[in-house]
Order: structure tokens, then C-alpha cells, then sequence
């Protein structure tokens, strides 16, 4: 049968259409989105060829916030409506947060634990301060690709938990964007630094950003990336080596620790421009103008800034330590140590490193744009630009999910550098009798104790049907996906009485908030709402169509009867028929009952393509 | 899991059902069985294949995981064998392991007070390393036999070997905290 085809102007539906997918680097100082355009992969400019979006954004009364430099250079006069390093935030509770920080904004008192600043434009949430970002990202892409997106991979630090990943995803869904996979800062690097420089064997990628560190150990074998281990601390970069030299700057001058907060982000400000400068010479001036008006006017030495932030790189140290030991290597069998992020400029951080895993660090590579130039390598993987690549991530999970039992002690179920996805499975069981309901609390950490590690969620198992202590059987399923994102699912054997969650952690949004938001956002309100949810199912089913169409040409005629074709040829037409419709909703249904007459078909081949894959033949080679 | 392709994960990688195993076999046929199941295959896929790249994904990367290691592998081979595993119940009678467990426990609560704790610690790592490595050699002579009473013992050794690779991790977390105090 002769396929209908459909095309709207400036469209096309030809098969294996170059798909527009781009990697973004959300980082705390800056961010990043790049592109893969005729097998080169790009960083994307804006139109006064900025490469790099700093990553401030500033809140102002009834206008739309401004994201980037301009936001950056009104920070000292307008501290706290405008939001710096806002992923230092990502994720995380209000209590994770009162401790003591250099830098502080006023937080609204609110009865979510998600944290909210308070702006004249009102609260913003964290996520909402990166979907800002992450917006003026996809409409520089779209600008300079010409066109809408298919998806885009986003980066996230290796050590980044369960909650500051939904938040990122969250994020990206507030910015309208389509996340085709989160995928681990290091990882990423790796692939860009990989791929450039042909490597094979054992690498160390050390990155040291404005807020994050990770450290991670991969095997590069023939396009294979696979992640040995990982080890980091989300919430340790160049921002705190701003932070002590700014505090040593204060001292100096006799600044009081009261200052007012627009005095402190020109002491950060300073702070960065000084730890910059000892980059290349060896001292440097310092003039600083206090409250009063008078001057203070001094030097700093490089040897001197080396003492203040000595301890922090020893705190990048340890992971290096425990990273090694996870991937059960020495330094000896390391090939090469890759230095990321713009604070392995530091030259007192490159010396510590080389020093401890005795060879020179690699610093060949832009330690600012590796990133997203290896997630847009990914993403145009991930979007099928290229059928018949053979690169394939590995990663793991950087810190290990349990359940709280008895006595405030973690149970691990999924240990850390673990590769995923990775389910696994435990069985809990009442403690007395005639109990019908059971808590969980789901937990992230390697500590014993639940109190030291990340409360991910809390739910509860109910209708246990009544039983004496111990008879019930209570089977927990984690499952972490290639996103490293958990989901949980609690059975009663006996009874087959299940609930299952995604883990919405408890730092994290409710669903209904991130839809209100949605609702809320300037730049929605003026969108027709109607009119994107009909081009965004319209998108989904043209998806569908080809990805089907494809398959149906290569092997349709081997996996299917003439009546199972027929069936399937019917739902099709009928899709592509609601497709040239106006109501998303019955897109929707056609897209559904498409692919439910299609699943025996899926598995039909995929099974085959597994059995393959295990005897080393291809099922066409049996064939006359 | 509709996962009807094999019946234990030794054939999902082509290799026979036995203890020693080509390492360089398994980690190919782990890759090329990646490269079709992977996630990032069907990231633009339908639902179902997504849940199914999902499922086979898992459950490779959990065969492997048990394959890899010498003593999940010894499990699962004694399970595909038939035998039960109560941890909690059974006990281990074995007087001389059990004193042995003793004084390398001593020895490891007392690190911190050496003159040399880093000495001390590795020193209590390659001991528990070498009886392992003896304990490997044993159970693999055990499991190539088809006496059940043989198993039996092999089980036995499975256990002990839990015992000494948790003494293994936690002398490596107190040497991670040695060196980083």
C-alpha cells in the first residue's frame, strides 16, 4: 500500500531527516548549548557571537527576566533580585541551605520545603530560575538550527542525587524543551575528549566547575564509553575558592561581616578577578572601596591565595582516592587525566592533581565548552541522526539508594557505581499483628545512619490484608533508568496488593506545581496554549509515523501476517488521518491505539534483534 | 519479564554453565548485546519499546554483575543447581574459620592505635585477600564436581566468602578514612 504522505510547507517528511537535537550544559556559571552540523559537533553563538550564557538571571517588575551578561553586571547593584549560580539550589531544601553561605538571597517562607526566592517579580523557585536559563538556550538553538527541537541531551554533575535531577528535568520541561537523556557532565567530556583525540583505555576526567566537582574513571574501548566509577561532591567549585578569598579580602581590609549584601557580591566579583589574574602572574593589586567611601589598597600573592583554597582541593582529593578504589584500579593504570571546568585553570589545582596521580593533567581541551560539545554528540545519537553509530555510554549511579529499616538504619538495595539502568529488588516484612499498612522512607547516601543520608521520598504500602507479625511479604522494587532516575515499587506477595511511585523526592516539585508554573509563566500566557499542545502532538505523531514506517520497510514483511500488516496499516492511516486534524486529544488516542497494535510486532523484533546479537549471526544470513 | 531468550545468564553470553569463565568473552558479548538493548537505541522509540530496551538492559547488566564477581557467581551457579540460600537461618560451625574471622576483626578494631595504621590495614587487606584467593581455587575444584555433597560445601565456602569480602570493605573504609583525616 502506497503510504500517504504529508507535508506542510517548509517541512518535509522524508525518511531520515537530519533530526535538530542539541546538548546543553547547564552550569553554575555558566551554560552552554551545542549541535552536531554535517558531523561537526558546535558550540551555538547568539547573535553578537557569545558563546557562553552566564548563568544569572534577574527578576524585574512586570517585564521578562533578563538572562546572561546583563543580569550579570547588575548583580551588584540589584543583589537580590538577580540569582547567581542559582544550581548550587537545584534540588535542594531550605535546610541544606541555611548553612552558612557566602552569598544569600531572601528565601519567602512558604509550607513547601522547596526553597523560593523572593524577587519584585514575585517568588521564583529554583527551577524556575533554570528554566529561564535553559529557555534562552532552546531559542538560541532554534534561532541559529532554524526550526523546533526534537530534544536535547542536558548535563548534570556525575554526583548530582535523585532530586537534583528530577529538578533539572523539571527544569527542562518548564523551558518547553524535550529531555532525550540527562547525561553526567564527566561522561559527557569524555566522549567530546574521546572521540577527538581517539583515545583508548583507562581515563581519569577530573572536573572542577563554579559549584560542582566530579571525578570519573572510564574505559574507552572501540566507541564504548564505560564508566568504571565515580566519586564527587555537588556542592564544592570555584565559587567557594571566591568565597574564602573574598573572606580573606574582608579581613584585610577590615570590612565587617555585616556588610550589606551588594558589598559582598563586589567582593566575590573581586575575589573571581583576583584568583583569574594569579592564573598568569604572580601577585596582583588589589583596590577596594569600602562602605565609607575610604580605600583599601593592597596585594595578593599567588602563594598566598595557594594557602586559602589548599583545603578545598584537598577536598577534591579524597574523591579522586575513593574513585579509584571503587574501580578497583591504581594510578598506574590510568592513560590519561582530563582536566574540565573553568576552575582546573587554577594552577595550584592542576599541581595537586598531577601530584597525586603522578602525570601530567591534560589541559589540550577547552575545559569550558568540552562538555556540551559531548552531550551534543549524544544528543544526535539519541535523535537517530546516526543509524549506524557504534557509540555507546555505560554510566553508573554515584550514590547508593536504601530504605530505612529498623533503628534509623539504611538497608543499601542499589550500591553506588552501580552501571544502570539497575533494579533490584528486597523483601520487608510487618512487625506486628494484624498490621495493614507499612511506611517507606527511600533514602540516597553511603552512611548508616538515615539521618546522614538524602530523604529522597516517603510512601506508604496500605490494604496489607491483616496477618500475624511477620507473615506478610513485602517485595521492593528500585528501578533506576539511564537518566539515574529511581523509581519505586512496593508489593504485597500474598495479597499482590502494589503501589508504585515515581520518586518525586521530597525536595522536589509536586506535579501539579510544575503544571501550574506552566500556566503561570510569562512567556506562556502570551503562547496560545491550545495551539502548542496540537503542534506538540502533531510533532509526536509524525515521530511515530517514520520511526514505524522505517521499520515496517526493513522488516515488516518477515515479523507480520497480511492480516497483522492489515491491522496495523489501518491504525496508521487512521493517526496520520487525526494528524491533519485540529484536536490534539484524538492525535493523542490514535498515536495510543497505533502503538497498541504494534506491540506484538515490537517485541517481535527486538527479541530477534537480541537473538542475533547472542549467536553472532544476523537473521537474514539464514536466509536463501 | 517477558525475558524468554535463555535460561540462565551463562547462556545469554554464550558461555557454558561452569565457574571459571573467559572474562574476555563475557565483557564482548556484554557490548554487543548493549549496543542492540541500550536505552540509547530507542530514546526516540515508541513506549513499549522504551519499557523493553528498559527491561533487557536491566537484566543484562545484572547477569553480568553476578558473572563477574567470584562469589555471586559461585551463588548462582549453586542455585541453578537447586540449592536454597536461608541467610538468615543457618549459622556458620566452622570453629577454626570462626576464630580466624576473630582475630582479623581484633586486629582491624585496633588499627587506628598502630604506629602504622596505613601499614596495619593493608597488611589485614592481604591476608583477608590471600584466604580468598585459596577459598576461590577450592570452590572452583567443588563446583566442577557433580556430587551434591560437594556442593554442600561449596555453599559453605560461598558463605564464608561473604563473611571475608564484608571484612574486605570494611577495612577499606576505615584505610578511606585514614587518608582522609
Amino acid at each position: 500500500m502506497a503510504l500517504l504522505q504529508i507535508s506542510e510547507p517548509g517541512q518535509t517528511t522524508a525518511p531520515h531527516q537530519h533530526k535538530l537535537a542539541v546538548g546543553i550544559d547547564l552550569g553554575t556559571t555558566n551554560s552552554l548549548v551545542a549541535t552536531v552540523r554535517s558531523g561537526q559537533a558546535d558550540v551555538l553563538a547568539d547573535e553578537s557571537g557569545n558563546r557562553i550564557l552566564p548563568s544569572v538571571v534577574r527578576y524585574q517588575k512586570e517585564i521578562a527576566p533578563q538572562v546572561g551578561q546583563v543580569a550579570k553586571d547588575a548583580a551588584p547593584t540589584d543583589p537580590m533580585n538577580t540569582i547567581m549560580s542559582v544550581k548550587r539550589y537545584l534540588g535542594r531544601g531550605l535546610d541544606d541551605i541555611k548553612k552558612k553561605e557566602f552569598i544569600s538571597y531572601n528565601f519567602s517562607k512558604t509550607d513547601s520545603v522547596v526553597p523560593r526566592f523572593h524577587t519584585v517579580a514575585g517568588e521564583v523557585s529554583p527551577v524556575e530560575v533554570s528554566a529561564d536559563i535553559l529557555k534562552v538556550l532552546r531559542k538560541r538553538a532554534e534561532a541559529s538550527l532554524g526550526g523546533e527541537l526534537t530534544g536535547a541531551v542536558i548535563t548534570v554533575p556525575a554526583y548530582f542525587d535523585d532530586a537534583q535531577r528530577q529538578a533539572t528535568k523539571d527544569a527542562a520541561r518548564l523551558a518547553g524543551i524535550n529531555v532525550l537523556r540527562l547525561l553526567n557532565e564527566p561522561t559527557a567530556a569524555a566522549v567530546a575528549y574521546g572521540l577527538d583525540k581517539k583515545a583508548e583505555g583507562v581515563i581519569v576526567i577530573y572536573d572542577l566547575g563554579g559549584g560542582t566537582f566530579d571525578v570519573s574513571i572510564l574505559r574507552l574501548n572501540k566507541g564504548v564509553f564505560e564508566v568504571m566509577a565515580t566519586a564527587g561532591d555537588s556542592a564544592l567549585g570555584g565559587d567557594d575558592m571566591d568565597a574564602v578569598i573574598a573572606g580573606w579580602l574582608m579581613q584585610q581590609a577590615g570590612i565587617d561581616i555585616e556588610s550589606d549584601q551588594a558589598q559582598m557580591r563586589r567582593l566575590m566579583h573581586e575575589a573571581r578577578r583576583l584568583k583569574e589574574a594569579l592564573t598568569d602572574s604572580d601577585c596582583v593589586d588589589i583596590s577596594i572601596e569600602r562602605m565609607d567611601g575610604s580605600v583599601w589598597q593592597g596585594e595578593l600573592k599567588r602563594d598566598q591565595m595557594n594557602e586559602l583554597i589548599d583545603a578545598l582541593i584537598r577536598k577534591t582529593i579524597s574523591p579522586c582516592r575513593r574513585a579509584l578504589r571503587d574501580a578497583g584500579i591504581t594510578t598506574d593504570d590510568i592513560k590519561d587525566v582530563v582536566m574540565v571546568g573553568g576552575s582546573t585553570r587554577v594552577p595550584r589545582v592542576r599541581e595537586k592533581v598531577e601530584e597525586f596521580f603522578g602525570k601530567p593533567a591534560l589541559v589540550n581541551i577547552d575545559p569550558d565548552e568540552v562538555v556540551a560539545v559531548g552531550a551534543a554528540i549524544q544528543a544526535d545519537v539519541l535523535a537517530g541522526n546516526k543509524p549506524d553509530d557504534e557509540m555507546l555510554l555505560l554510566d553508573v549511579i554515584p550514590l547508593s539508594l536504601g530504605l530505612e529499616t529498623m533503628g534509623g538504619l539504611v538497608e543499601k538495595l542499589i550500591h553506588r557505581n552501580t552501571t544502570i539502568p539497575v533494579a533490584r529488588a528486597q523483601e520487608f516484612t510487618t512487625y506486628k499483628d494484624g498490621q495493614t499498612a507499612m511506611s517507606l522512607l527511600v533514602v540516597q547516601g553511603e552512611r548508616e545512619m538515615v539521618q546522614d543520608c538524602r530523604s529522597l521520598a516517603r510512601f506508604s504500602l496500605h490494604d496489607i490484608p491483616p496477618m500475624v507479625a511477620g507473615a506478610a511479604r513485602i517485595r521492593v522494587t528500585f528501578q533506576v533508568d539511564a537518566d539515574g532516575l529511581l523509581s519505586v515499587e512496593a508489593e504485597e506477595l500474598t495479597s499482590g496488593v502494589r503501589n508504585s511511585i515515581e520518586v518525586k523526592p521530597s525536595y522536589g516539585l509536586e506535579d501539579g506545581e510544575v503544571e501550574q508554573m506552566l500556566r503561570d509563566s510569562i512567556d506562556h500566557a502570551t503562547d496560545d496554549m491550545e495551539a502548542r499542545r496540537l503542534r506538540e502532538q502533531q510533532v509526536e505523531a509524525e515521530r511515530v509515523i517514520e520511526a514505524l514506517q522505517a521499520a515496517l520497510e526493513k522488516d515488516g514483511d518477515r515479523y507480520l501476517s497480511n492480516e497483522e500488516r492489515e491491522k496495523i496499516d489501518q491504525a496508521l492511516s487512521g493517526l496520520q488521518q487525526a494528524q491533519q486534524g485540529e484536536d490534539p486529544q484524538s492525535i493523542k488516542t490514535a498515536v495510543k491505539i497505533l502503538e497498541k497494535t504494534c506491540d506484538a510486532y515490537v517485541e517481535k523484533r527486538m527479541n530477534s534483534s537480541i537473538q542475533e546479537a547472542m549467536s553472532g549471526h544476523k537473521v537474514t544470513d539464514f536466509e536463501p | 519479564m517477558s525475558f524468554d531468550l535463555s535460561s540462565d545468564y551463562f547462556s545469554l553470553f554464550g558461555l557454558p554453565v561452569s565457574y571459571s569463565i573467559d572474562g574476555e568473552v563475557l565483557t564482548q558479548k556484554y557490548r554487543e548485546l548493549q549496543q542492540v538493548v541500550h536505552p540509547d537505541r530507542f530514546a526516540n522509540a515508541s513506549e513499549k519499546e522504551r519499557r523493553l530496551s528498559l527491561q533487557y538492559t536491566t537484566y543484562l547488566n545484572e547477569a553480568i554483575r553476578v558473572l563477574k564477581d567470584p562469589l555471586t557467581r559461585a551463588r548462582y551457579l549453586l542455585e541453578l543447581k537447586g540449592i536454597k540460600w536461608d541467610d538468615e537461618q543457618s549459622t556458620l560451625s566452622d570453629p577454626v574459620f570462626l576464630m580466624q574471622q576473630m582475630e582479623l576483626r581484633e586486629s582491624l578494631s585496633e588499627v587506628r592505635e598502630q604506629s602504622d595504621p596505613f601499614a596495619a590495614v593493608a597488611d589485614i587487606i592481604a591476608k583477608v585477600t590471600a584466604i580468598i584467593r585459596s577459598n576461590t581455587l577450592e570452590l572452583e575444584a567443588l563446583l566442577q564436581s557433580d556430587n551434591q555433597d560437594d556442593w554442600m560445601v561449596a555453599k559453605n565456602q560461598v558463605r564464608k566468602m561473604q563473611f571475608l569480602n564484608k571484612m574486605i570493605s570494611e577495612a577499606e573504609a576505615l584505610e578511606a578514612e585514614l587518608e582522609d583525616s
